[in-house]
């Protein structure tokens, strides 16, 4: 009598169990000898790690130093620190549900990722939005661009020793958090923006809130101004300092105020104008010696130009409704519910399935205060996206630090990683 | 008799060494200037101006763990960053508390997903749970209350 084959074949070591040493990459010794200098294998030159723990990396961002002394001879960052699949959790969620996930990504400016993903979808779906829902857009999109600015100038004045600066700049961001907890009921995740418009109209209040901001903030601007312009420390630890040549800018795939602080005119709100931009005057401020300090004049500059645009969308900020009525799309209001039902069906649609996109792809970039930030969809036909991809401003500055750090001090590299402007969650996703 | 009245006015004040000790530690306790994602956003707003978290003693962030006796895990934790994080914890000189602020910290929140650790709890043991996305100052400041009552309350040895 022979004994049976076992039914089930069951492997010596598991495959489906991942190991430490299964997520790490492979990489050679040769690609890695690439990243440094020649003097660094004979240990004439010292690495140093910087990171992922550092009070001025601006989150969890890893970089290895090579110096000679204290000149930095090259600088390699090492990021996905804080990689958090936001791609692929969108793609199992509704196209409205994942706009949850979009907040999550640039968390200093989370109504402009809002505003590019749903500006995505408007544009795969075919939906107009009503002119009410993109003033207030724009008025809440200047007013995160100020709030991320801020961020900015706090942290990157602490890091090189204005310590005061971050207690001013978080002051005023409160300001602009109440006007977003105003809105939406919440102070940074907002989700504020859906497919085809808001979610709902803006309170009585929101016009009183956002002139109040701009009455207060020309003041408080200047009071920055006063601490740092010409301030002859805060000079010299940024003239001629990070200095990224125009032609290495563009190379590098740079935008926002980083690229503009070489002195490229480029900005998406002038070059592919979205939610009517078009209609309001502004101009966009320029560098000319692409260093720390003219970065740090072109955010500055943006500042009036973002209470500029939004005086101007407030005065002709029209009636009407702020989402669109095209019923497969948006939901219908909740007392339609109560006698209609076809809402009914169409609420339960929503809300259960979502709705389904037609079959192709898109692209649709929005200026966030980083740059560019563009979201890619591409879709099935079905209710879910089939991949999303998000291009992320923060990821393409950042891939410029090892050439503007170069040469520079290490007390430098500070400095230089505050006036690119990153932020992780976006970097790594 | 107690020791007490002996003393008479002589603004001595007596107390256990335990209740002593917990005073102490409970309102100075330096936090690890540590932050991951959004929720250290809203740990920084807690730190500034409006909210001012020194009110509690409690604004002496210090860079380094070797320095400090709380771990305030702002943020989401990812499979690369939990190494990072718990090396880190370890650096830390005892006694040493954790606080999880925000959703993805205590329990993965909205990312229920193959790159984010599902609660930090599975790397160190945490002692307050701050809920939200990302939670108010305010809501920090009461886990950091209720963190030093619970330290007000730690016996300062295991007793058979």
């Amino acid at each position: 009598m022979s004994v049976a084959e076992p039914r089930f074949h069951i492997e010596e070591s598991p495959k489906n169990v991942v190991s430490a040493a299964d997520t790490q990459l492979d990489i050679t010794f040769d690609q890695l000898k690439k990243l440094v200098t020649p003097r660094a294998l004979t240990g004439d030159t010292m690495l140093l790690n910087m990171g992922p723990q550092h009070p001025s990396t601006h989150g969890v961002l890893r970089l290895l130093l090579e110096l000679d002394g204290e000149t930095v001879l090259s600088c390699i960052p090492d990021i996905g620190f804080l990689h958090t699949g936001i791609e692929k959790t969108a793609e199992s969620k509704t196209y409205t549900k994942a706009i949850v996930v979009t907040d999550r990504i640039d968390y200093l400016a989370p109504m402009i990722c809002n505003l590019a993903y749903v500006g995505a979808v408007e544009k795969l779906v075919g939906v107009d939005v009503p002119l009410r829902a993109q003033y207030i857009r724009v008025i809440l999109s200047e007013l995160t661009r100020m709030n991320s600015h801020l961020v900015w100038l706090g942290t990157h004045a602490l890091d090189i020793g204005a310590m005061s600066m971050f207690l001013y700049t978080f002051r005023e961001r409160e300001l602009l958090l109440d006007i977003f907890e105003l809105v939406s009921g919440t102070r940074m995740m907002s989700s504020y923006f859906r497919v085809g418009g808001l979610w709902r109209d803006a309170p009585d209040s929101f016009a009183d809130a956002v002139r109040r901001v701009l009455k207060v903030f020309p003041a408080r601007l200047l009071e920055y101004e006063n601490l740092l312009k010409e301030n002859p420390l805060w000079r010299e630890r940024t003239i001629g300092i990070g200095v990224i040549s125009k032609e290495d800018a563009v190379a590098y795939g740079m935008t926002g105020p980083s690229l503009r602080g070489s002195g490229v005119n480029y900005d998406v709100r002038k070059a592919a104008p979205y939610s009517s931009y078009d209609h309001f005057d502004f101009s966009v401020p320029l560098g000319a010696h692409g260093d720390v300090y003219d970065r740090y004049r072109c955010r500055m500059e943006e500042f009036y130009q973002s209470l500029k645009i939004i005086e101007q969308a407030l005065d002709k900020l029209p009636p009407g409704p702020v989402i669109t009525d095209d019923r497969k799309i948006a939901p219908p209001p909740k007392h339609e519910i109560a006698y209609s039902m076809e809402s009914l069906i169409h609420h339960f649609k929503l809300w259960t399935e979502g709705f389904r996109a037609p079959e192709g792809e898109v692209y649709h970039a929005v200026e966030s205060g980083k740059g560019e930030f563009g979201v890619y969809i591409s879709s099935d036909g079905g209710p879910r996206p089939r991949r999303v991809h998000f291009r992320a401003p923060s990821l393409c500055n950042l891939q410029a630090l090892p050439q503007m750090s170069k040469g520079y001090l290490i007390a430098d590299i500070v400095g230089i990683v505050g006036s690119v402007d990153i932020v992780l969650g976006e970097v790594d996703r | 008799m107690g020791l007490e009245q002996k003393l008479g006015n002589m603004g001595v004040v007596t107390m256990s060494a335990e209740k002593a000790i917990n005073w102490a530690r409970s309102n100075a306790i330096w936090p690890m200037l540590f932050g991951l994602a959004c929720c250290a956003i809203e740990m920084m707003s807690t730190q500034a101006s409006n909210y001012d978290m020194s009110r509690f003693g409690m604004e002496l962030m210090r860079a380094s763990p070797r320095q400090s006796d709380l771990m305030i895990v702002a943020g989401r934790v990812s499979r690369k960053m939990a190494p990072v994080l718990r090396n880190l914890y370890d650096q830390m000189p005892e006694p040493k508390w954790v606080i999880s602020m925000g959703d993805c910290a205590s329990c993965g929140g909205v990312f229920n997903n193959y790159a984010v650790v599902q609660g930090v709890d599975e790397i160190v043991p945490v002692d307050v749970y701050v809920a939200g996305c990302p939670p108010r100052p305010e809501a920090l400041i009461d886990g950091i209350l209720k963190l030093q009552d619970k330290i007000k309350k730690e016996p300062l040895a295991k007793w058979q």
